[in-house]
Order: structure tokens, then sequence, then C-alpha cells
């Protein structure tokens, strides 16, 4: 595996010795330790492994859900951006009282903006995931993809610095699922936002993001970050994509390394 | 899209009507049937008065103004008594849903309360406010008070954890904003199972308020009960039945509206 060196100015997320165990009937569970990982300003990071390594404990640890009990995590959102960061769950979480608009709206009751603008920003929102007509609809009323779309419609709308996305994808139809990666990337390229994509499918991972971290083990630990260095546009399920997709998979079943190993994220 | 409905309906027409129709035939067999039981002389009619003698006795009670009277005395009984029972109730059952501290620092104290029947603080109700319209009021609200309660509590206490971790996400962390951008509306169908129920109890409450000498319908009855005026008394039962049919069709016409998110 490849050592990748940033060298970029300071990260937007630097997370170093994190870990966080719970207690439950008096056991405790170690769900994370010692996981390094530092993202920088407007990268794609997707973060692969198994389900139950904790991949969805670190966005929440990051978005102050979920509280760690060692190591330290510091974010330095873009000082342009509203909020420093937004969620995208991986089912839509839409409020079933609210019209689409009102769902996307949600998170910009939180700032001083008057109902006009606060709607008028909902509506851009809506529009950039593609979805403008639907803003009188109730949730019940739209598939699951649009529910995913209005999801990530409200997390746009607070204009946050970093998306945190929790398997936003999963539970779609294949074609569902790739039409919204590809929405995604665009997106992405649109607003240059940095992207942490937590995800089990690793094609989905390689064919999107700069970078794929793969946790493995219980605790959950960084076992290999990987560059993809593959052009944009990319063609899904191109040989070279295929490729990374295999050595990612080898990276999650690998071994442990030993702690202390000279590898940097 | 209304042709469609005439269209997927007009196939099915009788057996969309065939509820109704039976409801209406079954009504009208017991309604014979009550007829004929005074008539044919196997009891007394002043001891089970005809459906038939009815309309003449509700115009003698109406003309008198008897009727709006009382009628009008336990509306108020009724209205304010269950606003005041279900809005505290309601208030109650969320703040203890909300909080895990409040809801054991009350645990027993429901627990003794709880099964002490709204009757039984009718000698209470006697020392306290006296044979006064307060006395009716106290009454019905503890009455109503239990089930707006309990509706709440669970309510609050079932709505999906994963709402909340949206407010929470948003940032919407206090106890006000998470009240009201999720667990309210969330639990709103909830609650309002609750209301329902408590409108259709406190009528029983407003009947048993009143006897203990509140002037109402209550009294009235008892009143006419003891002069043997059966078909007053039924005149009441059925003017009750009647209000409690309107306010449950206001009711239900208000949910819908509120809950018209609802699939």
């Amino acid at each position: 595996m490849e050592a990748v060196t940033q060298t970029a100015a300071a990260p937007v997320i630097h997370i170093a010795g994190l870990g966080l165990a719970f207690e439950q009937d008096g056991r405790r569970t170690q769900v994370l330790q010692g996981l390094d990982l530092d993202v920088q300003p407007g990268e794609f990071v997707a973060i692969v492994g198994a389900s139950g390594v904790g991949k969805s404990t670190l966005l929440r640890v990051l978005m102050d859900l979920a509280a760690p009990t060692s190591g330290t995590v510091r974010i330095a959102p873009d000082p342009a951006a509203e909020r420093p960061m937004a969620m995208v769950f991986q089912d839509a979480r839409l409020l079933p009282w609210r019209r689409v608009l009102a769902n996307v709206a949600f998170g910009l009751e939180k700032t001083k903006l008057g109902k006009t603008e606060r709607l008028q920003r909902a509506r851009e929102a809506l529009a950039l995931v593609g979805l403008a007509e639907m803003a009188d609809r109730w949730p019940h009323q739209l598939s699951g993809g649009q529910r995913q779309r209005v999801a990530l419609a409200r997390a746009l709308a607070v204009r946050p610095s970093i998306l945190l996305m929790d398997e936003p994808f999963s539970a779609l139809d294949v074609q569902t699922r790739e039409s919204l990666q590809d929405e995604l990337v665009r997106i992405r390229r649109e607003t240059g936002k940095t992207i942490l994509f937590v995800t089990h499918d690793i094609d989905e991972a390689v064919y999107m993001a700069d970078r794929v971290i793969a946790l493995a083990g219980k605790p959950g630990e960084v076992r290999a970050a990987r560059v993809i260095d593959v052009p944009r546009p990319r063609k899904r399920g191109s040989i070279r994509l295929n490729e990374i997709a295999q050595e990612v998979k080898a990276d999650i079943s690998s071994e442990p390394r030993l702690r202390g190993a000279d590898f940097v994220i | 899209m209304s042709w469609l409905r005439a269209f997927s309906n007009h196939g099915s027409l009788p057996l969309h009507y065939r509820p109704t129709l039976y409801a209406a035939a079954g009504l009208a067999l017991f309604l014979l049937f009550w007829e004929s039981v005074p008539r044919l002389g196997l009891v007394q009619s002043s001891l089970l008065p005809p459906p038939s003698a009815l309309p003449e006795a509700f115009l003698r009670e109406f003309r008198s103004g008897q009727w709006s009277h009382y009628v009008g005395l336990s509306l108020n009984h009724y209205v304010l008594g269950f606003l005041v029972g279900s809005g505290l109730g309601t208030l109650m059952g969320v703040l203890t849903g909300m909080s895990k501290s409040l809801e054991w620092l009350l645990a027993w104290v429901v627990r003794l309360l709880r099964p002490i029947p709204n009757l039984a603080w009718a000698p209470f109700a006697i020392i306290w406010f006296g044979v006064d319209e307060a006395n009716a009021v106290f009454i019905i609200s503890i009455g109503v008070f239990w089930i707006a309660f309990f509706a709440a509590h669970g309510a609050i206490r079932s709505v999906d954890r994963d709402l909340v971790e949206v407010a929470d996400a948003f940032g919407f962390r206090s106890g006000p904003e998470r009240l009201f951008k999720v667990l309210l509306p969330a639990a709103t169908p909830g609650i309002l199972v609750g209301v329902r129920t408590a409108l259709g109890q406190a009528w029983m409450a407003v009947v048993a308020a009143e006897l203990s000498g509140v002037s109402g319908l209550g009294s009235r009855m008892m009143q006419a009960s003891s002069l043997l005026a059966t078909d007053i008394v039924v005149v009441y039962m059925l003017t009750m039945a009647a209000l409690y049919g309107v306010m449950d069709a206001g009711f239900m016409y208000a949910q819908g509206k509120l809950l018209k998110w609802k699939p």
C-alpha cells in the first residue's frame, strides 16, 4: 500500500488517537481505538469497512452526537461557510409533518434569516438536487431516492463547510443509487464542499472519492488509505477503478498493522 | 382525478353503501323492538317510555326553556372541565415524557393518585367548592386528566429517536427547541387519541358530577326520574348522545386539518 503524505495547508478535519467506548450491562465495548485521520479542505474522503466497525460512530463524534472517550478532534471549517458541518443520514429522516420545502428549510430555522429568505434558500437547495417541482409534496409522497435527495438538500441549505454522509445511498436500488452518486459528484464539483462519506460499498467509494480510508477490526482502526488517482469524469467500472477496489478489499481484510508503524494517512 | 374515482366506485356502488344500509336497518330494528316492548304491555310505559313518546316530551321540555337552560349549564361544565383536565394532563404528560427525572419523581405519586375514581373526590369537591360550577369542573377535569396525561406521556416517549437526532444535528438542542421542532409535532397524533377519548369520558363525568347536586343535565335527570318522568330522562340521555356525536364529528374534522400530513 502507498503511504500518502498530504502537503496542503491546515486540514479541515484533524482526528488524532480517537477512541470511543460505551458501557452496556456492565460490559465495556471499545468501538473505535487510536484512530488518526486528516481531511483537507475540499477533499472527498470515503470511509469503507464492514458493518459495526465504527464508521457511523466516527461521523456521530464529528457531529457532536456522541462523545469520544479519548483522542482529539479538531474542526477548522471554511470561515466563509455558515455552519461547520451538516449531516445526511442513512435513512432520509425527513419530518413527515413538513412539506418538502419546509423540510429543506428546517436547519435554516436555527439561523437569523427571515422566513422569505429561508424559503428562498430552501428552493435553491432543492433545485440543486433537481427536485424544485416537488416543493409542495409531503415526504410520504416521494420515492426513496427523492427522499434522500431532499435530505441532501436539507444539509446543503445551511451552507456547511463539511458534508458528513452516513451510508446515504445504501437503501436505494442500483439505478437510483448510481444516479445519486453522479449527482453528488456534480454537486461537489459545483459547491467545492469537503465531503466525508461513509459506506460499505467499496465500488461506490472508489468511484466518487479522492481518497478511500479502510477501517477494520474490533475496535475499528484505520487499515489503509488510498488516493484514487483516476482523473474525472470517471467511468464507472473501469479497469483502473476495479483494480483499486480490489486493493481496498484486501486492505479491509488485511491483518492489523503494528501500532507505531510508519504510515501516515 | 374525479372521473377516476367515479369509475372505480361505479362497479362497487351497492357494496360501498352496504355498511350504511345495514347500520340504518339495525337502528330501525332496535327502535322497533324498543317501541314494541311497552306497546305489547311487556313493561309499563312509565318504566320504559316508547320512542314515539319522545318527540312530544322533548318539545314540552324545550318550550318551557328547561332544556336549553340545563344543556347550557352542562355544556359550560363540560367545556371548562375538559379544557382544564386535558390541558393540564397533556402538559404534565409532555413534561414527564421529556424528562426522565421528572417521571421518576412523580412515579409513585401517579401510582397513588391514579386509581382513585374521580367521583371519590366528590366529598372534597363539595367541601372545597360547595354545590357550585367549580365543583363539577373539578370532578370532570380529574376524570379527563389521566387520559390526557398517559396519552401525551406515551406519545412523547415513542417519538422516533432518529428524528430527535436530526434536530440535534441541525443545532436544535435545547428543551424548547426539541419540543417545538420535533417532539410535539411528532407526538400530536398520539396526544389527539387521548384528547378524543377524553372528549367522550368528559360526558360521563358531567353526569356523575351533576348527580351530586350541581345544576345541569344530570340533576335534571335525577329530578325527572324521582317523578317517574322517564320520557324526560330518555330525552336527556339522547341529548347527550347527540352532543357527543356533534363534538366528535367536530373533533375529527379539526384532527383531519391538523394531521393532513398523515398518509
